[in-house]
């Protein structure tokens, strides 16, 4: 057990046990829940909208940004402002290194988290916002595929943040001027809480606190309880958690997908039948069927590869991409078009290549089989093999650079075009409509993205790809999973009376909405706890039957906890000479006074006086000096100091009382 | 007391055929189904009549685990499955599920092609009885039915091996399978958690031996075929296809590699490529160093080790070759070992161990004529050289193992009986554990505690938790709880007395005893009541005492004080029946006090 010193938070939460909600972005959850006094955190989601309101940061320098017109509010003469804000097509941006919004850090004390699960590695971007220099000793939890995957999204990240040109520093002045400033810049939702990306020191030792489980693995939390994580079918190693004690089960459903993409299939059994369900990390593009979309972007890129233009889709290093590779490279194929490279480009592209076609034990059976034949997974180690797939770690890798050709597509990141390669090419091919973006990331609007590189000649195509359940799958979802009550974040509940309607989750199950920063009680209540009885002790005891079907009998027992886990045995025999307390009789209702007066006989205290009254009876053993005084729910007995007529009295007592 | 039964079918004081029945809490377990290399009648398998003489076998067992795709372990899998005719569940490894098909065709090659056998299994059979496997993955927690659940942990044997444990109710076992506790060039070491079984079953293979460092013997290996070759001798180094084969060519390859040799090196095997895709797939099973690097270099892409032809026997000049299977009973490695035996310069080299009636075991006791079937006869001049490089835990490791997961008994299998017997005091002694080794046929019965659930009321729990909180801090203090048992539709509960009268919706009928005590105490009577405080806190330690104004209470005994300022106090102690032993000490107290 950890040891909490510090009272505050922790008291408080135990009192109300609620799910805190620390992100406001659904789609990168973070929430904390408290449950058999222990803190868990369930997943630790960053949102990176806030690197829209920055520049670009090229990562080789670009004329076109360093020479976008400063920006300065009208009527305003601010000297700290200086330089901070570029101007371009009319839109207010940050000259300055982004920015990220991690989860809210003053509602829970991160040093009081008991344990992090981890649903995926989309959700597991803030980690080391939480786990470093915070005071943090808890546990992390995540599958191996998660752990993996996420440090390549996390080290690509950071090292694209940190490696770009241009970026003067850090603005900070514009977030104390919000109200001068135009919009969207002016409703930034908590600037003053963005925070500069972590350090690579921090990431890794963030990363070196994770505990690597597989899919239906029973993780021992403290000895409190089971947490279990479950295929979700979203990604890689994505995971649905289900906590578990002997009395209560709470199921995190996060990032699920009940399409069949390359991911092993959602485990709907686990999650049934919970005292709560929380559900999050719906899909961010509910009016987009994935399927369509993947059709949509392969037609996009043949007809502007047939036209001699080149395709660049923003994209992680990692999760779509594959399915991208897979289906775009057979199109392609089809379309006479076999020719054409296909390009990755990311520091972190080998090792997610090669990586994915390790992962046998995590991939759907269709893939699964090729294993056992022995071949690869994935089709792109072939397409490796045969050079039409070429990866390389930056566009100005010597390899690379003479090895490229025209048409091409290439797939790269970062999708915001905030950093990145993506952020040189878009520079590059801006002006020429004959190349095309696609955007399948759902995590940015795309206008947003291309803000600062207006005004563009490429085509821009959207074709969003987010595989997770969509409201109608959801609701089906949670209709077939019977939860007690369900919590989900506000966004995904029927918009308030008045609002535009819009899609939503409708159980008709008791639901908590939670809202970034508030708590709500959850409905998970315990009254008992699991131990185990030992065989000695249960022979000794002799339940009586009390009614039909129920049998009791009162019960001493050694008390043994270790590891949190309880167990009863034989209780030794007390120290002679000293007291013990004894296990309670239950008597179910007054004796009979007859048969109390026969009984006494029977111990050897003869010629009782028995008084009535309308409350009850006295019965009197004048040679004893002693009265037992009878009523509906008590007896009550006055005697003498002598021990063997008080044993005696009980002993005629407990002869005519009925108990257990 | 409910038991837990063992039978080993093979493996019992023996090493080859590993086949174990377990039954506990009415279900029967076969842990391991495995072939004797060293029979080619029916003892080859098994004896499944042991099981049932007559009629269907599937209603007898409830699953079937196998630890690895050694042949020893898995090979009468097909036999079992298709013509004994189980159908219930099995359960392996995603590796292991991927290269035991390859191994038993293998075997059913030499078996059935080399030495004409007729009553195998067919190719088909393989196949199909693959079909019926369950795969499983490290850790995860399988429900084979309501009762009865199993988890794999790591065994670094081979590629693929694993422990597992068995749990059904409150009762559990592992089954190590072959394991290996020390990490080597392409695997790592076998781990499981402090589980606390009540039985672990262990290979015992080198139970009384502690290997020397695994450097010195790689040293050794390496000097030896180094000289050998020198000389311009051949060296024969007969292995399994899988397994320590990859091991011994990484070494060889980074040995070549650095001393830049040029003698040609062989691997026997149209398999050898298709069998390092399966490290390659499977890398997250190798080491860690093996899984850092993969990206950058494919440990298994061999420069210097080419693949080998029949007709590169009669070379001349020096070689190296590793050949299939590795105890020389069949196939190509006996092939060749009977062509290069009768020249000294030659060398063979056995890296693992050779079950009894293989040629390997013959030339390794020091045989120096071998007889075969067309009586045939070898002499052997070349020099035998036996290396323990198969991946078994030694007598330090399965001692390390018990120490890891704090088992209630250990069951020894999978070793020659006087080894065990050697293993068995070494294991009673230190640990204070019973140590079984039972013989193929032999059942043993180990009785273990019954521990059965019962919910406790957090009531209870609680109040019992401030009582003890309350005193100084003391280990050794017992903690004691008292409630009701209450017993409904076969479930325990234990709950408060309220609780339980909530329960059953009755009123609790209160019984209680009060006597009087006269105490001559001139005084207000409030003084008096804190002498008698005084009193019972130096006589009743560990008990909260409370006191107000002239009553003192504990637990649910009162004591309450009444008379005039100078006269003779009356002292009434009253308590509850269930309070009698504690009433009648304090009254027996207050009694000797007034004397």
């Amino acid at each position: 057990m950890t040891n909490h010193s510090s009272p505050t938070a922790k008291e408080y939460i135990n009192k109300y046990p609620p799910p805190y909600c620390l992100s406001n972005d659904a789609a990168k959850p973070c929430f904390v829940l408290s449950f058999k006094e222990l803190l868990i955190m369930l997943d630790c989601g960053l949102s990176a909208h806030s690197v829209l309101n920055f520049l670009p940061l090229p990562p080789v320098p670009s004329t076109r940004l360093a020479s976008l017109p400063n920006y300065t509010p009208p009527h305003l003469n601010d000297p700290l402002l200086e330089g901070e804000l570029k101007e371009c097509c009319g839109r207010v941006f940050v000259d300055s290194i982004p920015e990220f919004c991690p989860p809210l850090d003053k509602v829970v004390d991160f040093s009081q988290l008991d344990v992090i699960l981890i649903s995926n590695y989309t959700c597991m971007m803030a980690l080391p916002f939480i786990t470093e220099d915070t005071g943090f000793k808890g546990q992390v939890y995540a599958t191996e595929p998660t752990l993996q995957i996420g440090r390549f999204y996390l080290e690509e990240l950071a090292e694209w943040v940190s490696g770009g040109a241009g970026g003067a520093g850090a603005a900070r002045r514009w977030k104390e001027l919000l109200h001068v400033l135009p919009a969207p810049l002016a409703l930034a939702a908590r600037p003053r809480s963005w925070r500069r990306l972590f350090s690579a020191a921090a990431l890794s030792r963030a990363l070196a606190r994770v505990r690597v489980v597989g899919y239906d693995e029973r993780v021992d939390v403290y000895g409190a309880l089971d947490a279990t994580a479950v295929s979700s079918g979203f990604c890689l190693g994505s995971a649905n958690w289900v906590l578990r004690s002997a009395h209560e089960k709470v199921a995190y459903v996060s990032g699920s997908s009940t399409l069949t993409t390359h991911p092993r299939p959602i485990n709907q059994a686990a999650l049934r039948g919970a005292d709560v369900l929380v559900l999050a990390a719906l899909t961010q593009t509910p009016a987009h069927n994935p399927d369509h979309m993947l059709g949509d972007l392969c037609v996009h890129a043949t007809v502007t590869l047939r036209a001699g233009g080149s395709v660049l889709c923003p994209v992680y290093p990692s999760g779509v991409l594959y399915d991208l590779l897979e289906c775009l490279s057979a199109h392609l194929d089809t379309a006479g078009l076999a020719g054409v490279p296909l390009y990755v480009v990311s520091p972190v592209a080998d090792s997610s290549l090669a990586y994915s076609n390790i992962l046998a034990e995590w991939v759907s059976v269709g893939k699964q089989a090729r294993v056992y034949l022995p071949e690869e997974p994935f089709p792109h180690a072939a397409l490796v093999r045969a050079g039409r797939l070429k990866h390389a770690r930056s566009l100005h890798d010597d390899a690379f650079s003479a090895d490229f050709r025209q048409p091409c597509v290439v797939f790269c990141g970062h999708p915001s075009l905030r950093f990145g390669a993506a952020v040189h090419l878009v520079e590059l091919w801006a002006s020429n409509p004959a190349h095309a973006i696609i955007f399948t990331e759902p995590d940015f609007p795309y206008l947003d993205a291309l803000a600062p590189f207006q005004p563009l000649a490429m085509k821009a195509f959207h074709c969003p790809i987010d595989t997770s359940l969509n409201y109608s799958q959801a609701n089906k979802l949670v209709r077939e999973l019977r939860p007690r009550e369900l919590a989900l974040p506000e966004q995904y509940a029927a918009a308030p009376g008045g609002a535009a309607p819009r899609p939503h989750i409708a159980a008709d199950v008791p639901t908590v909405l939670l809202r970034r920063g508030a708590a709500r009680a959850l409905g998970a209540r315990r009254s008992m706890a699991r131990a185990t009885l030992s065989g000695a002790l249960a022979a000794r005891v002799a339940p009586r039957d009390v009614r039909a079907g129920l049998r009791a009998a009162p019960l001493q027992a050694a008390l043994r906890v270790r590891d949190r886990r309880v167990s009863l045995d034989v209780a030794p025999p007390a120290a002679p000479g000293a007291p013990r307390a004894q296990a309670p009789r239950l008597d179910c209702s007054a004796p009979d006074v007859d048969a109390l007066v026969h009984a006494l006989g029977r111990e050897g205290l003869p010629d009782a006086r028995v008084e009535r009254s309308s409350d009850g009876c006295i019965v009197h053993l004048p040679r004893h000096d002693t009265l037992v005084h009878v009523e509906r729910h008590a007896t009550h007995v006055f005697c003498q100091g002598d021990a063997a007529v008080r044993q005696a009295l009980r002993r005629a007592i407990a002869a005519c009382l009925p108990h257990v | 007391m409910p038991d837990i039964k063992i039978t080993p079918l093979g493996a019992g004081q023996d090493v080859g055929r590993s086949c174990i029945l377990l039954s506990m809490g009415g279900k029967n377990i076969m842990l391991d189904c495995g072939m004797h290399m060293g029979y080619n009648d029916e003892r080859r398998f098994p004896d499944f009549s042991y099981i049932v003489p007559e009629g269907p076998i599937t209603s007898q067992i409830d699953c079937v685990i196998i630890s690895h795709f050694h042949l020893d372990h898995c090979g009468a899998l097909p036999y079992m499955s298709e013509m004994v005719g189980y159908t219930g569940p099995i359960f392996m490894t995603h590796p292991t599920k991927a290269i035991a098909p390859i191994l038993l065709e293998d075997m059913r090659k030499v078996a059935v092609e080399r030495k004409g056998e007729s009553n195998f299994f067919t190719s088909q059979m393989i196949k199909d009885c693959i079909k019926k496997v369950t795969a499983v993955t490290l850790h995860q927690s399988v429900m084979v039915d309501n009762e009865l659940e199993i988890k794999a942990y790591y065994a670094g044997h081979v590629l693929g091996a694993a422990m597992f444990w068995i749990r059904v109710g409150s009762q559990s076992v592992v089954y190590t399978g072959d394991y290996n506790m020390t990490p080597d060039r392409h695997l790592g070491a076998a781990w499981i958690d402090k589980c606390r079984p009540d039985l672990l079953i262990t290979e015992s293979t080198y139970a009384t031996t502690i290997r020397d460092s695994k450097r010195c013997r790689e040293r050794d290996f390496l000097k030896k075929v180094h000289e050998c070759v020198e000389k311009g001798g051949k060296v024969l180094i007969p292995v399994f296809a899988l397994g320590r084969a990859q091991e011994l060519c990484i070494l060889l390859e980074t040995y070549w590699e650095r001393m830049n040799l040029k003698y040609p090196v062989y691997f026997a095997l149209g398999l050898t490529e298709k069998a390092n895709n399966y490290y390659k797939m499977f890398i997250t099973w190798t080491n860690q160093k093996i899984r850092k690097t993969f990206v950058q270099r494919n440990m298994f892409d061999f420069k210097h080790i080419k693949p080998f032809d029949k007709s590169y026997i009669d070379n001349p000049g020096a070689m190296v070759v590793f050949a299939t299977p590795g105890m020389l009973h069949a196939g190509l490695s006996l092939n060749i070992f009977k062509k290069w035996a009768p020249y000294e310069q030659n060398m063979v080299i056995m890296p693992g161990f050779c079950v009894q009636g293989t040629v390997g075991h013959k030339i390794l006791n020091g045989a120096k004529k071998v007889e075969f079937e067309n009586r045939q006869v070898v002499e052997v001049k070349m020099a035998v050289e036996y290396m323990s490089f198969s991946a078994h835990a030694d007598a330090k490791g399965i001692m390390q193992l018990i120490q890891y997961c704090e088992p209630k008994n250990v069951l020894l299998v999978h070793g020659e009986a006087q080894k065990m017997e050697f293993l068995k005091d070494k294991i009673e002694k230190e640990f204070k554990i019973n140590c079984y080794m039972p013989a193929n046929g032999e059942t043993c019965t180990i009785n273990t505690p019954t521990k059965i659930p019962i919910d406790v009321s957090l009531r209870l729990l609680k109040a019992e938790a401030v009582r003890y909180n309350a005193q100084p801090p003391d280990p050794k203090r017992r903690r004691v709880v008292n409630g009701i048992l209450c017993v409904r539709d076969n479930r325990l509960s234990l709950l408060d007395i309220d609780e339980m009268c909530d329960e059953i919706g009755i009123n609790r009928h209160i019984i209680r005893f009060t006597s009087t005590v006269r105490f001559e105490d001139p005084g207000p009577s409030v003084k008096t009541a804190e002498k008698l405080k005084t009193l019972l806190s130096e006589k009743l330690e560990g008990w909260t005492i409370t006191i107000s104004e002239a009553n003192i209470s504990v637990e649910s005994v009162l004591i309450k004080v009444e008379g005039e300022e100078d006269s003779t106090k009356n002292i009434y102690v009253s308590w509850t029946n269930q309070d009698e032993d504690l009433g009648s000490y304090i009254l027996g107290l207050l009694q000797s006090m007034v004397q």
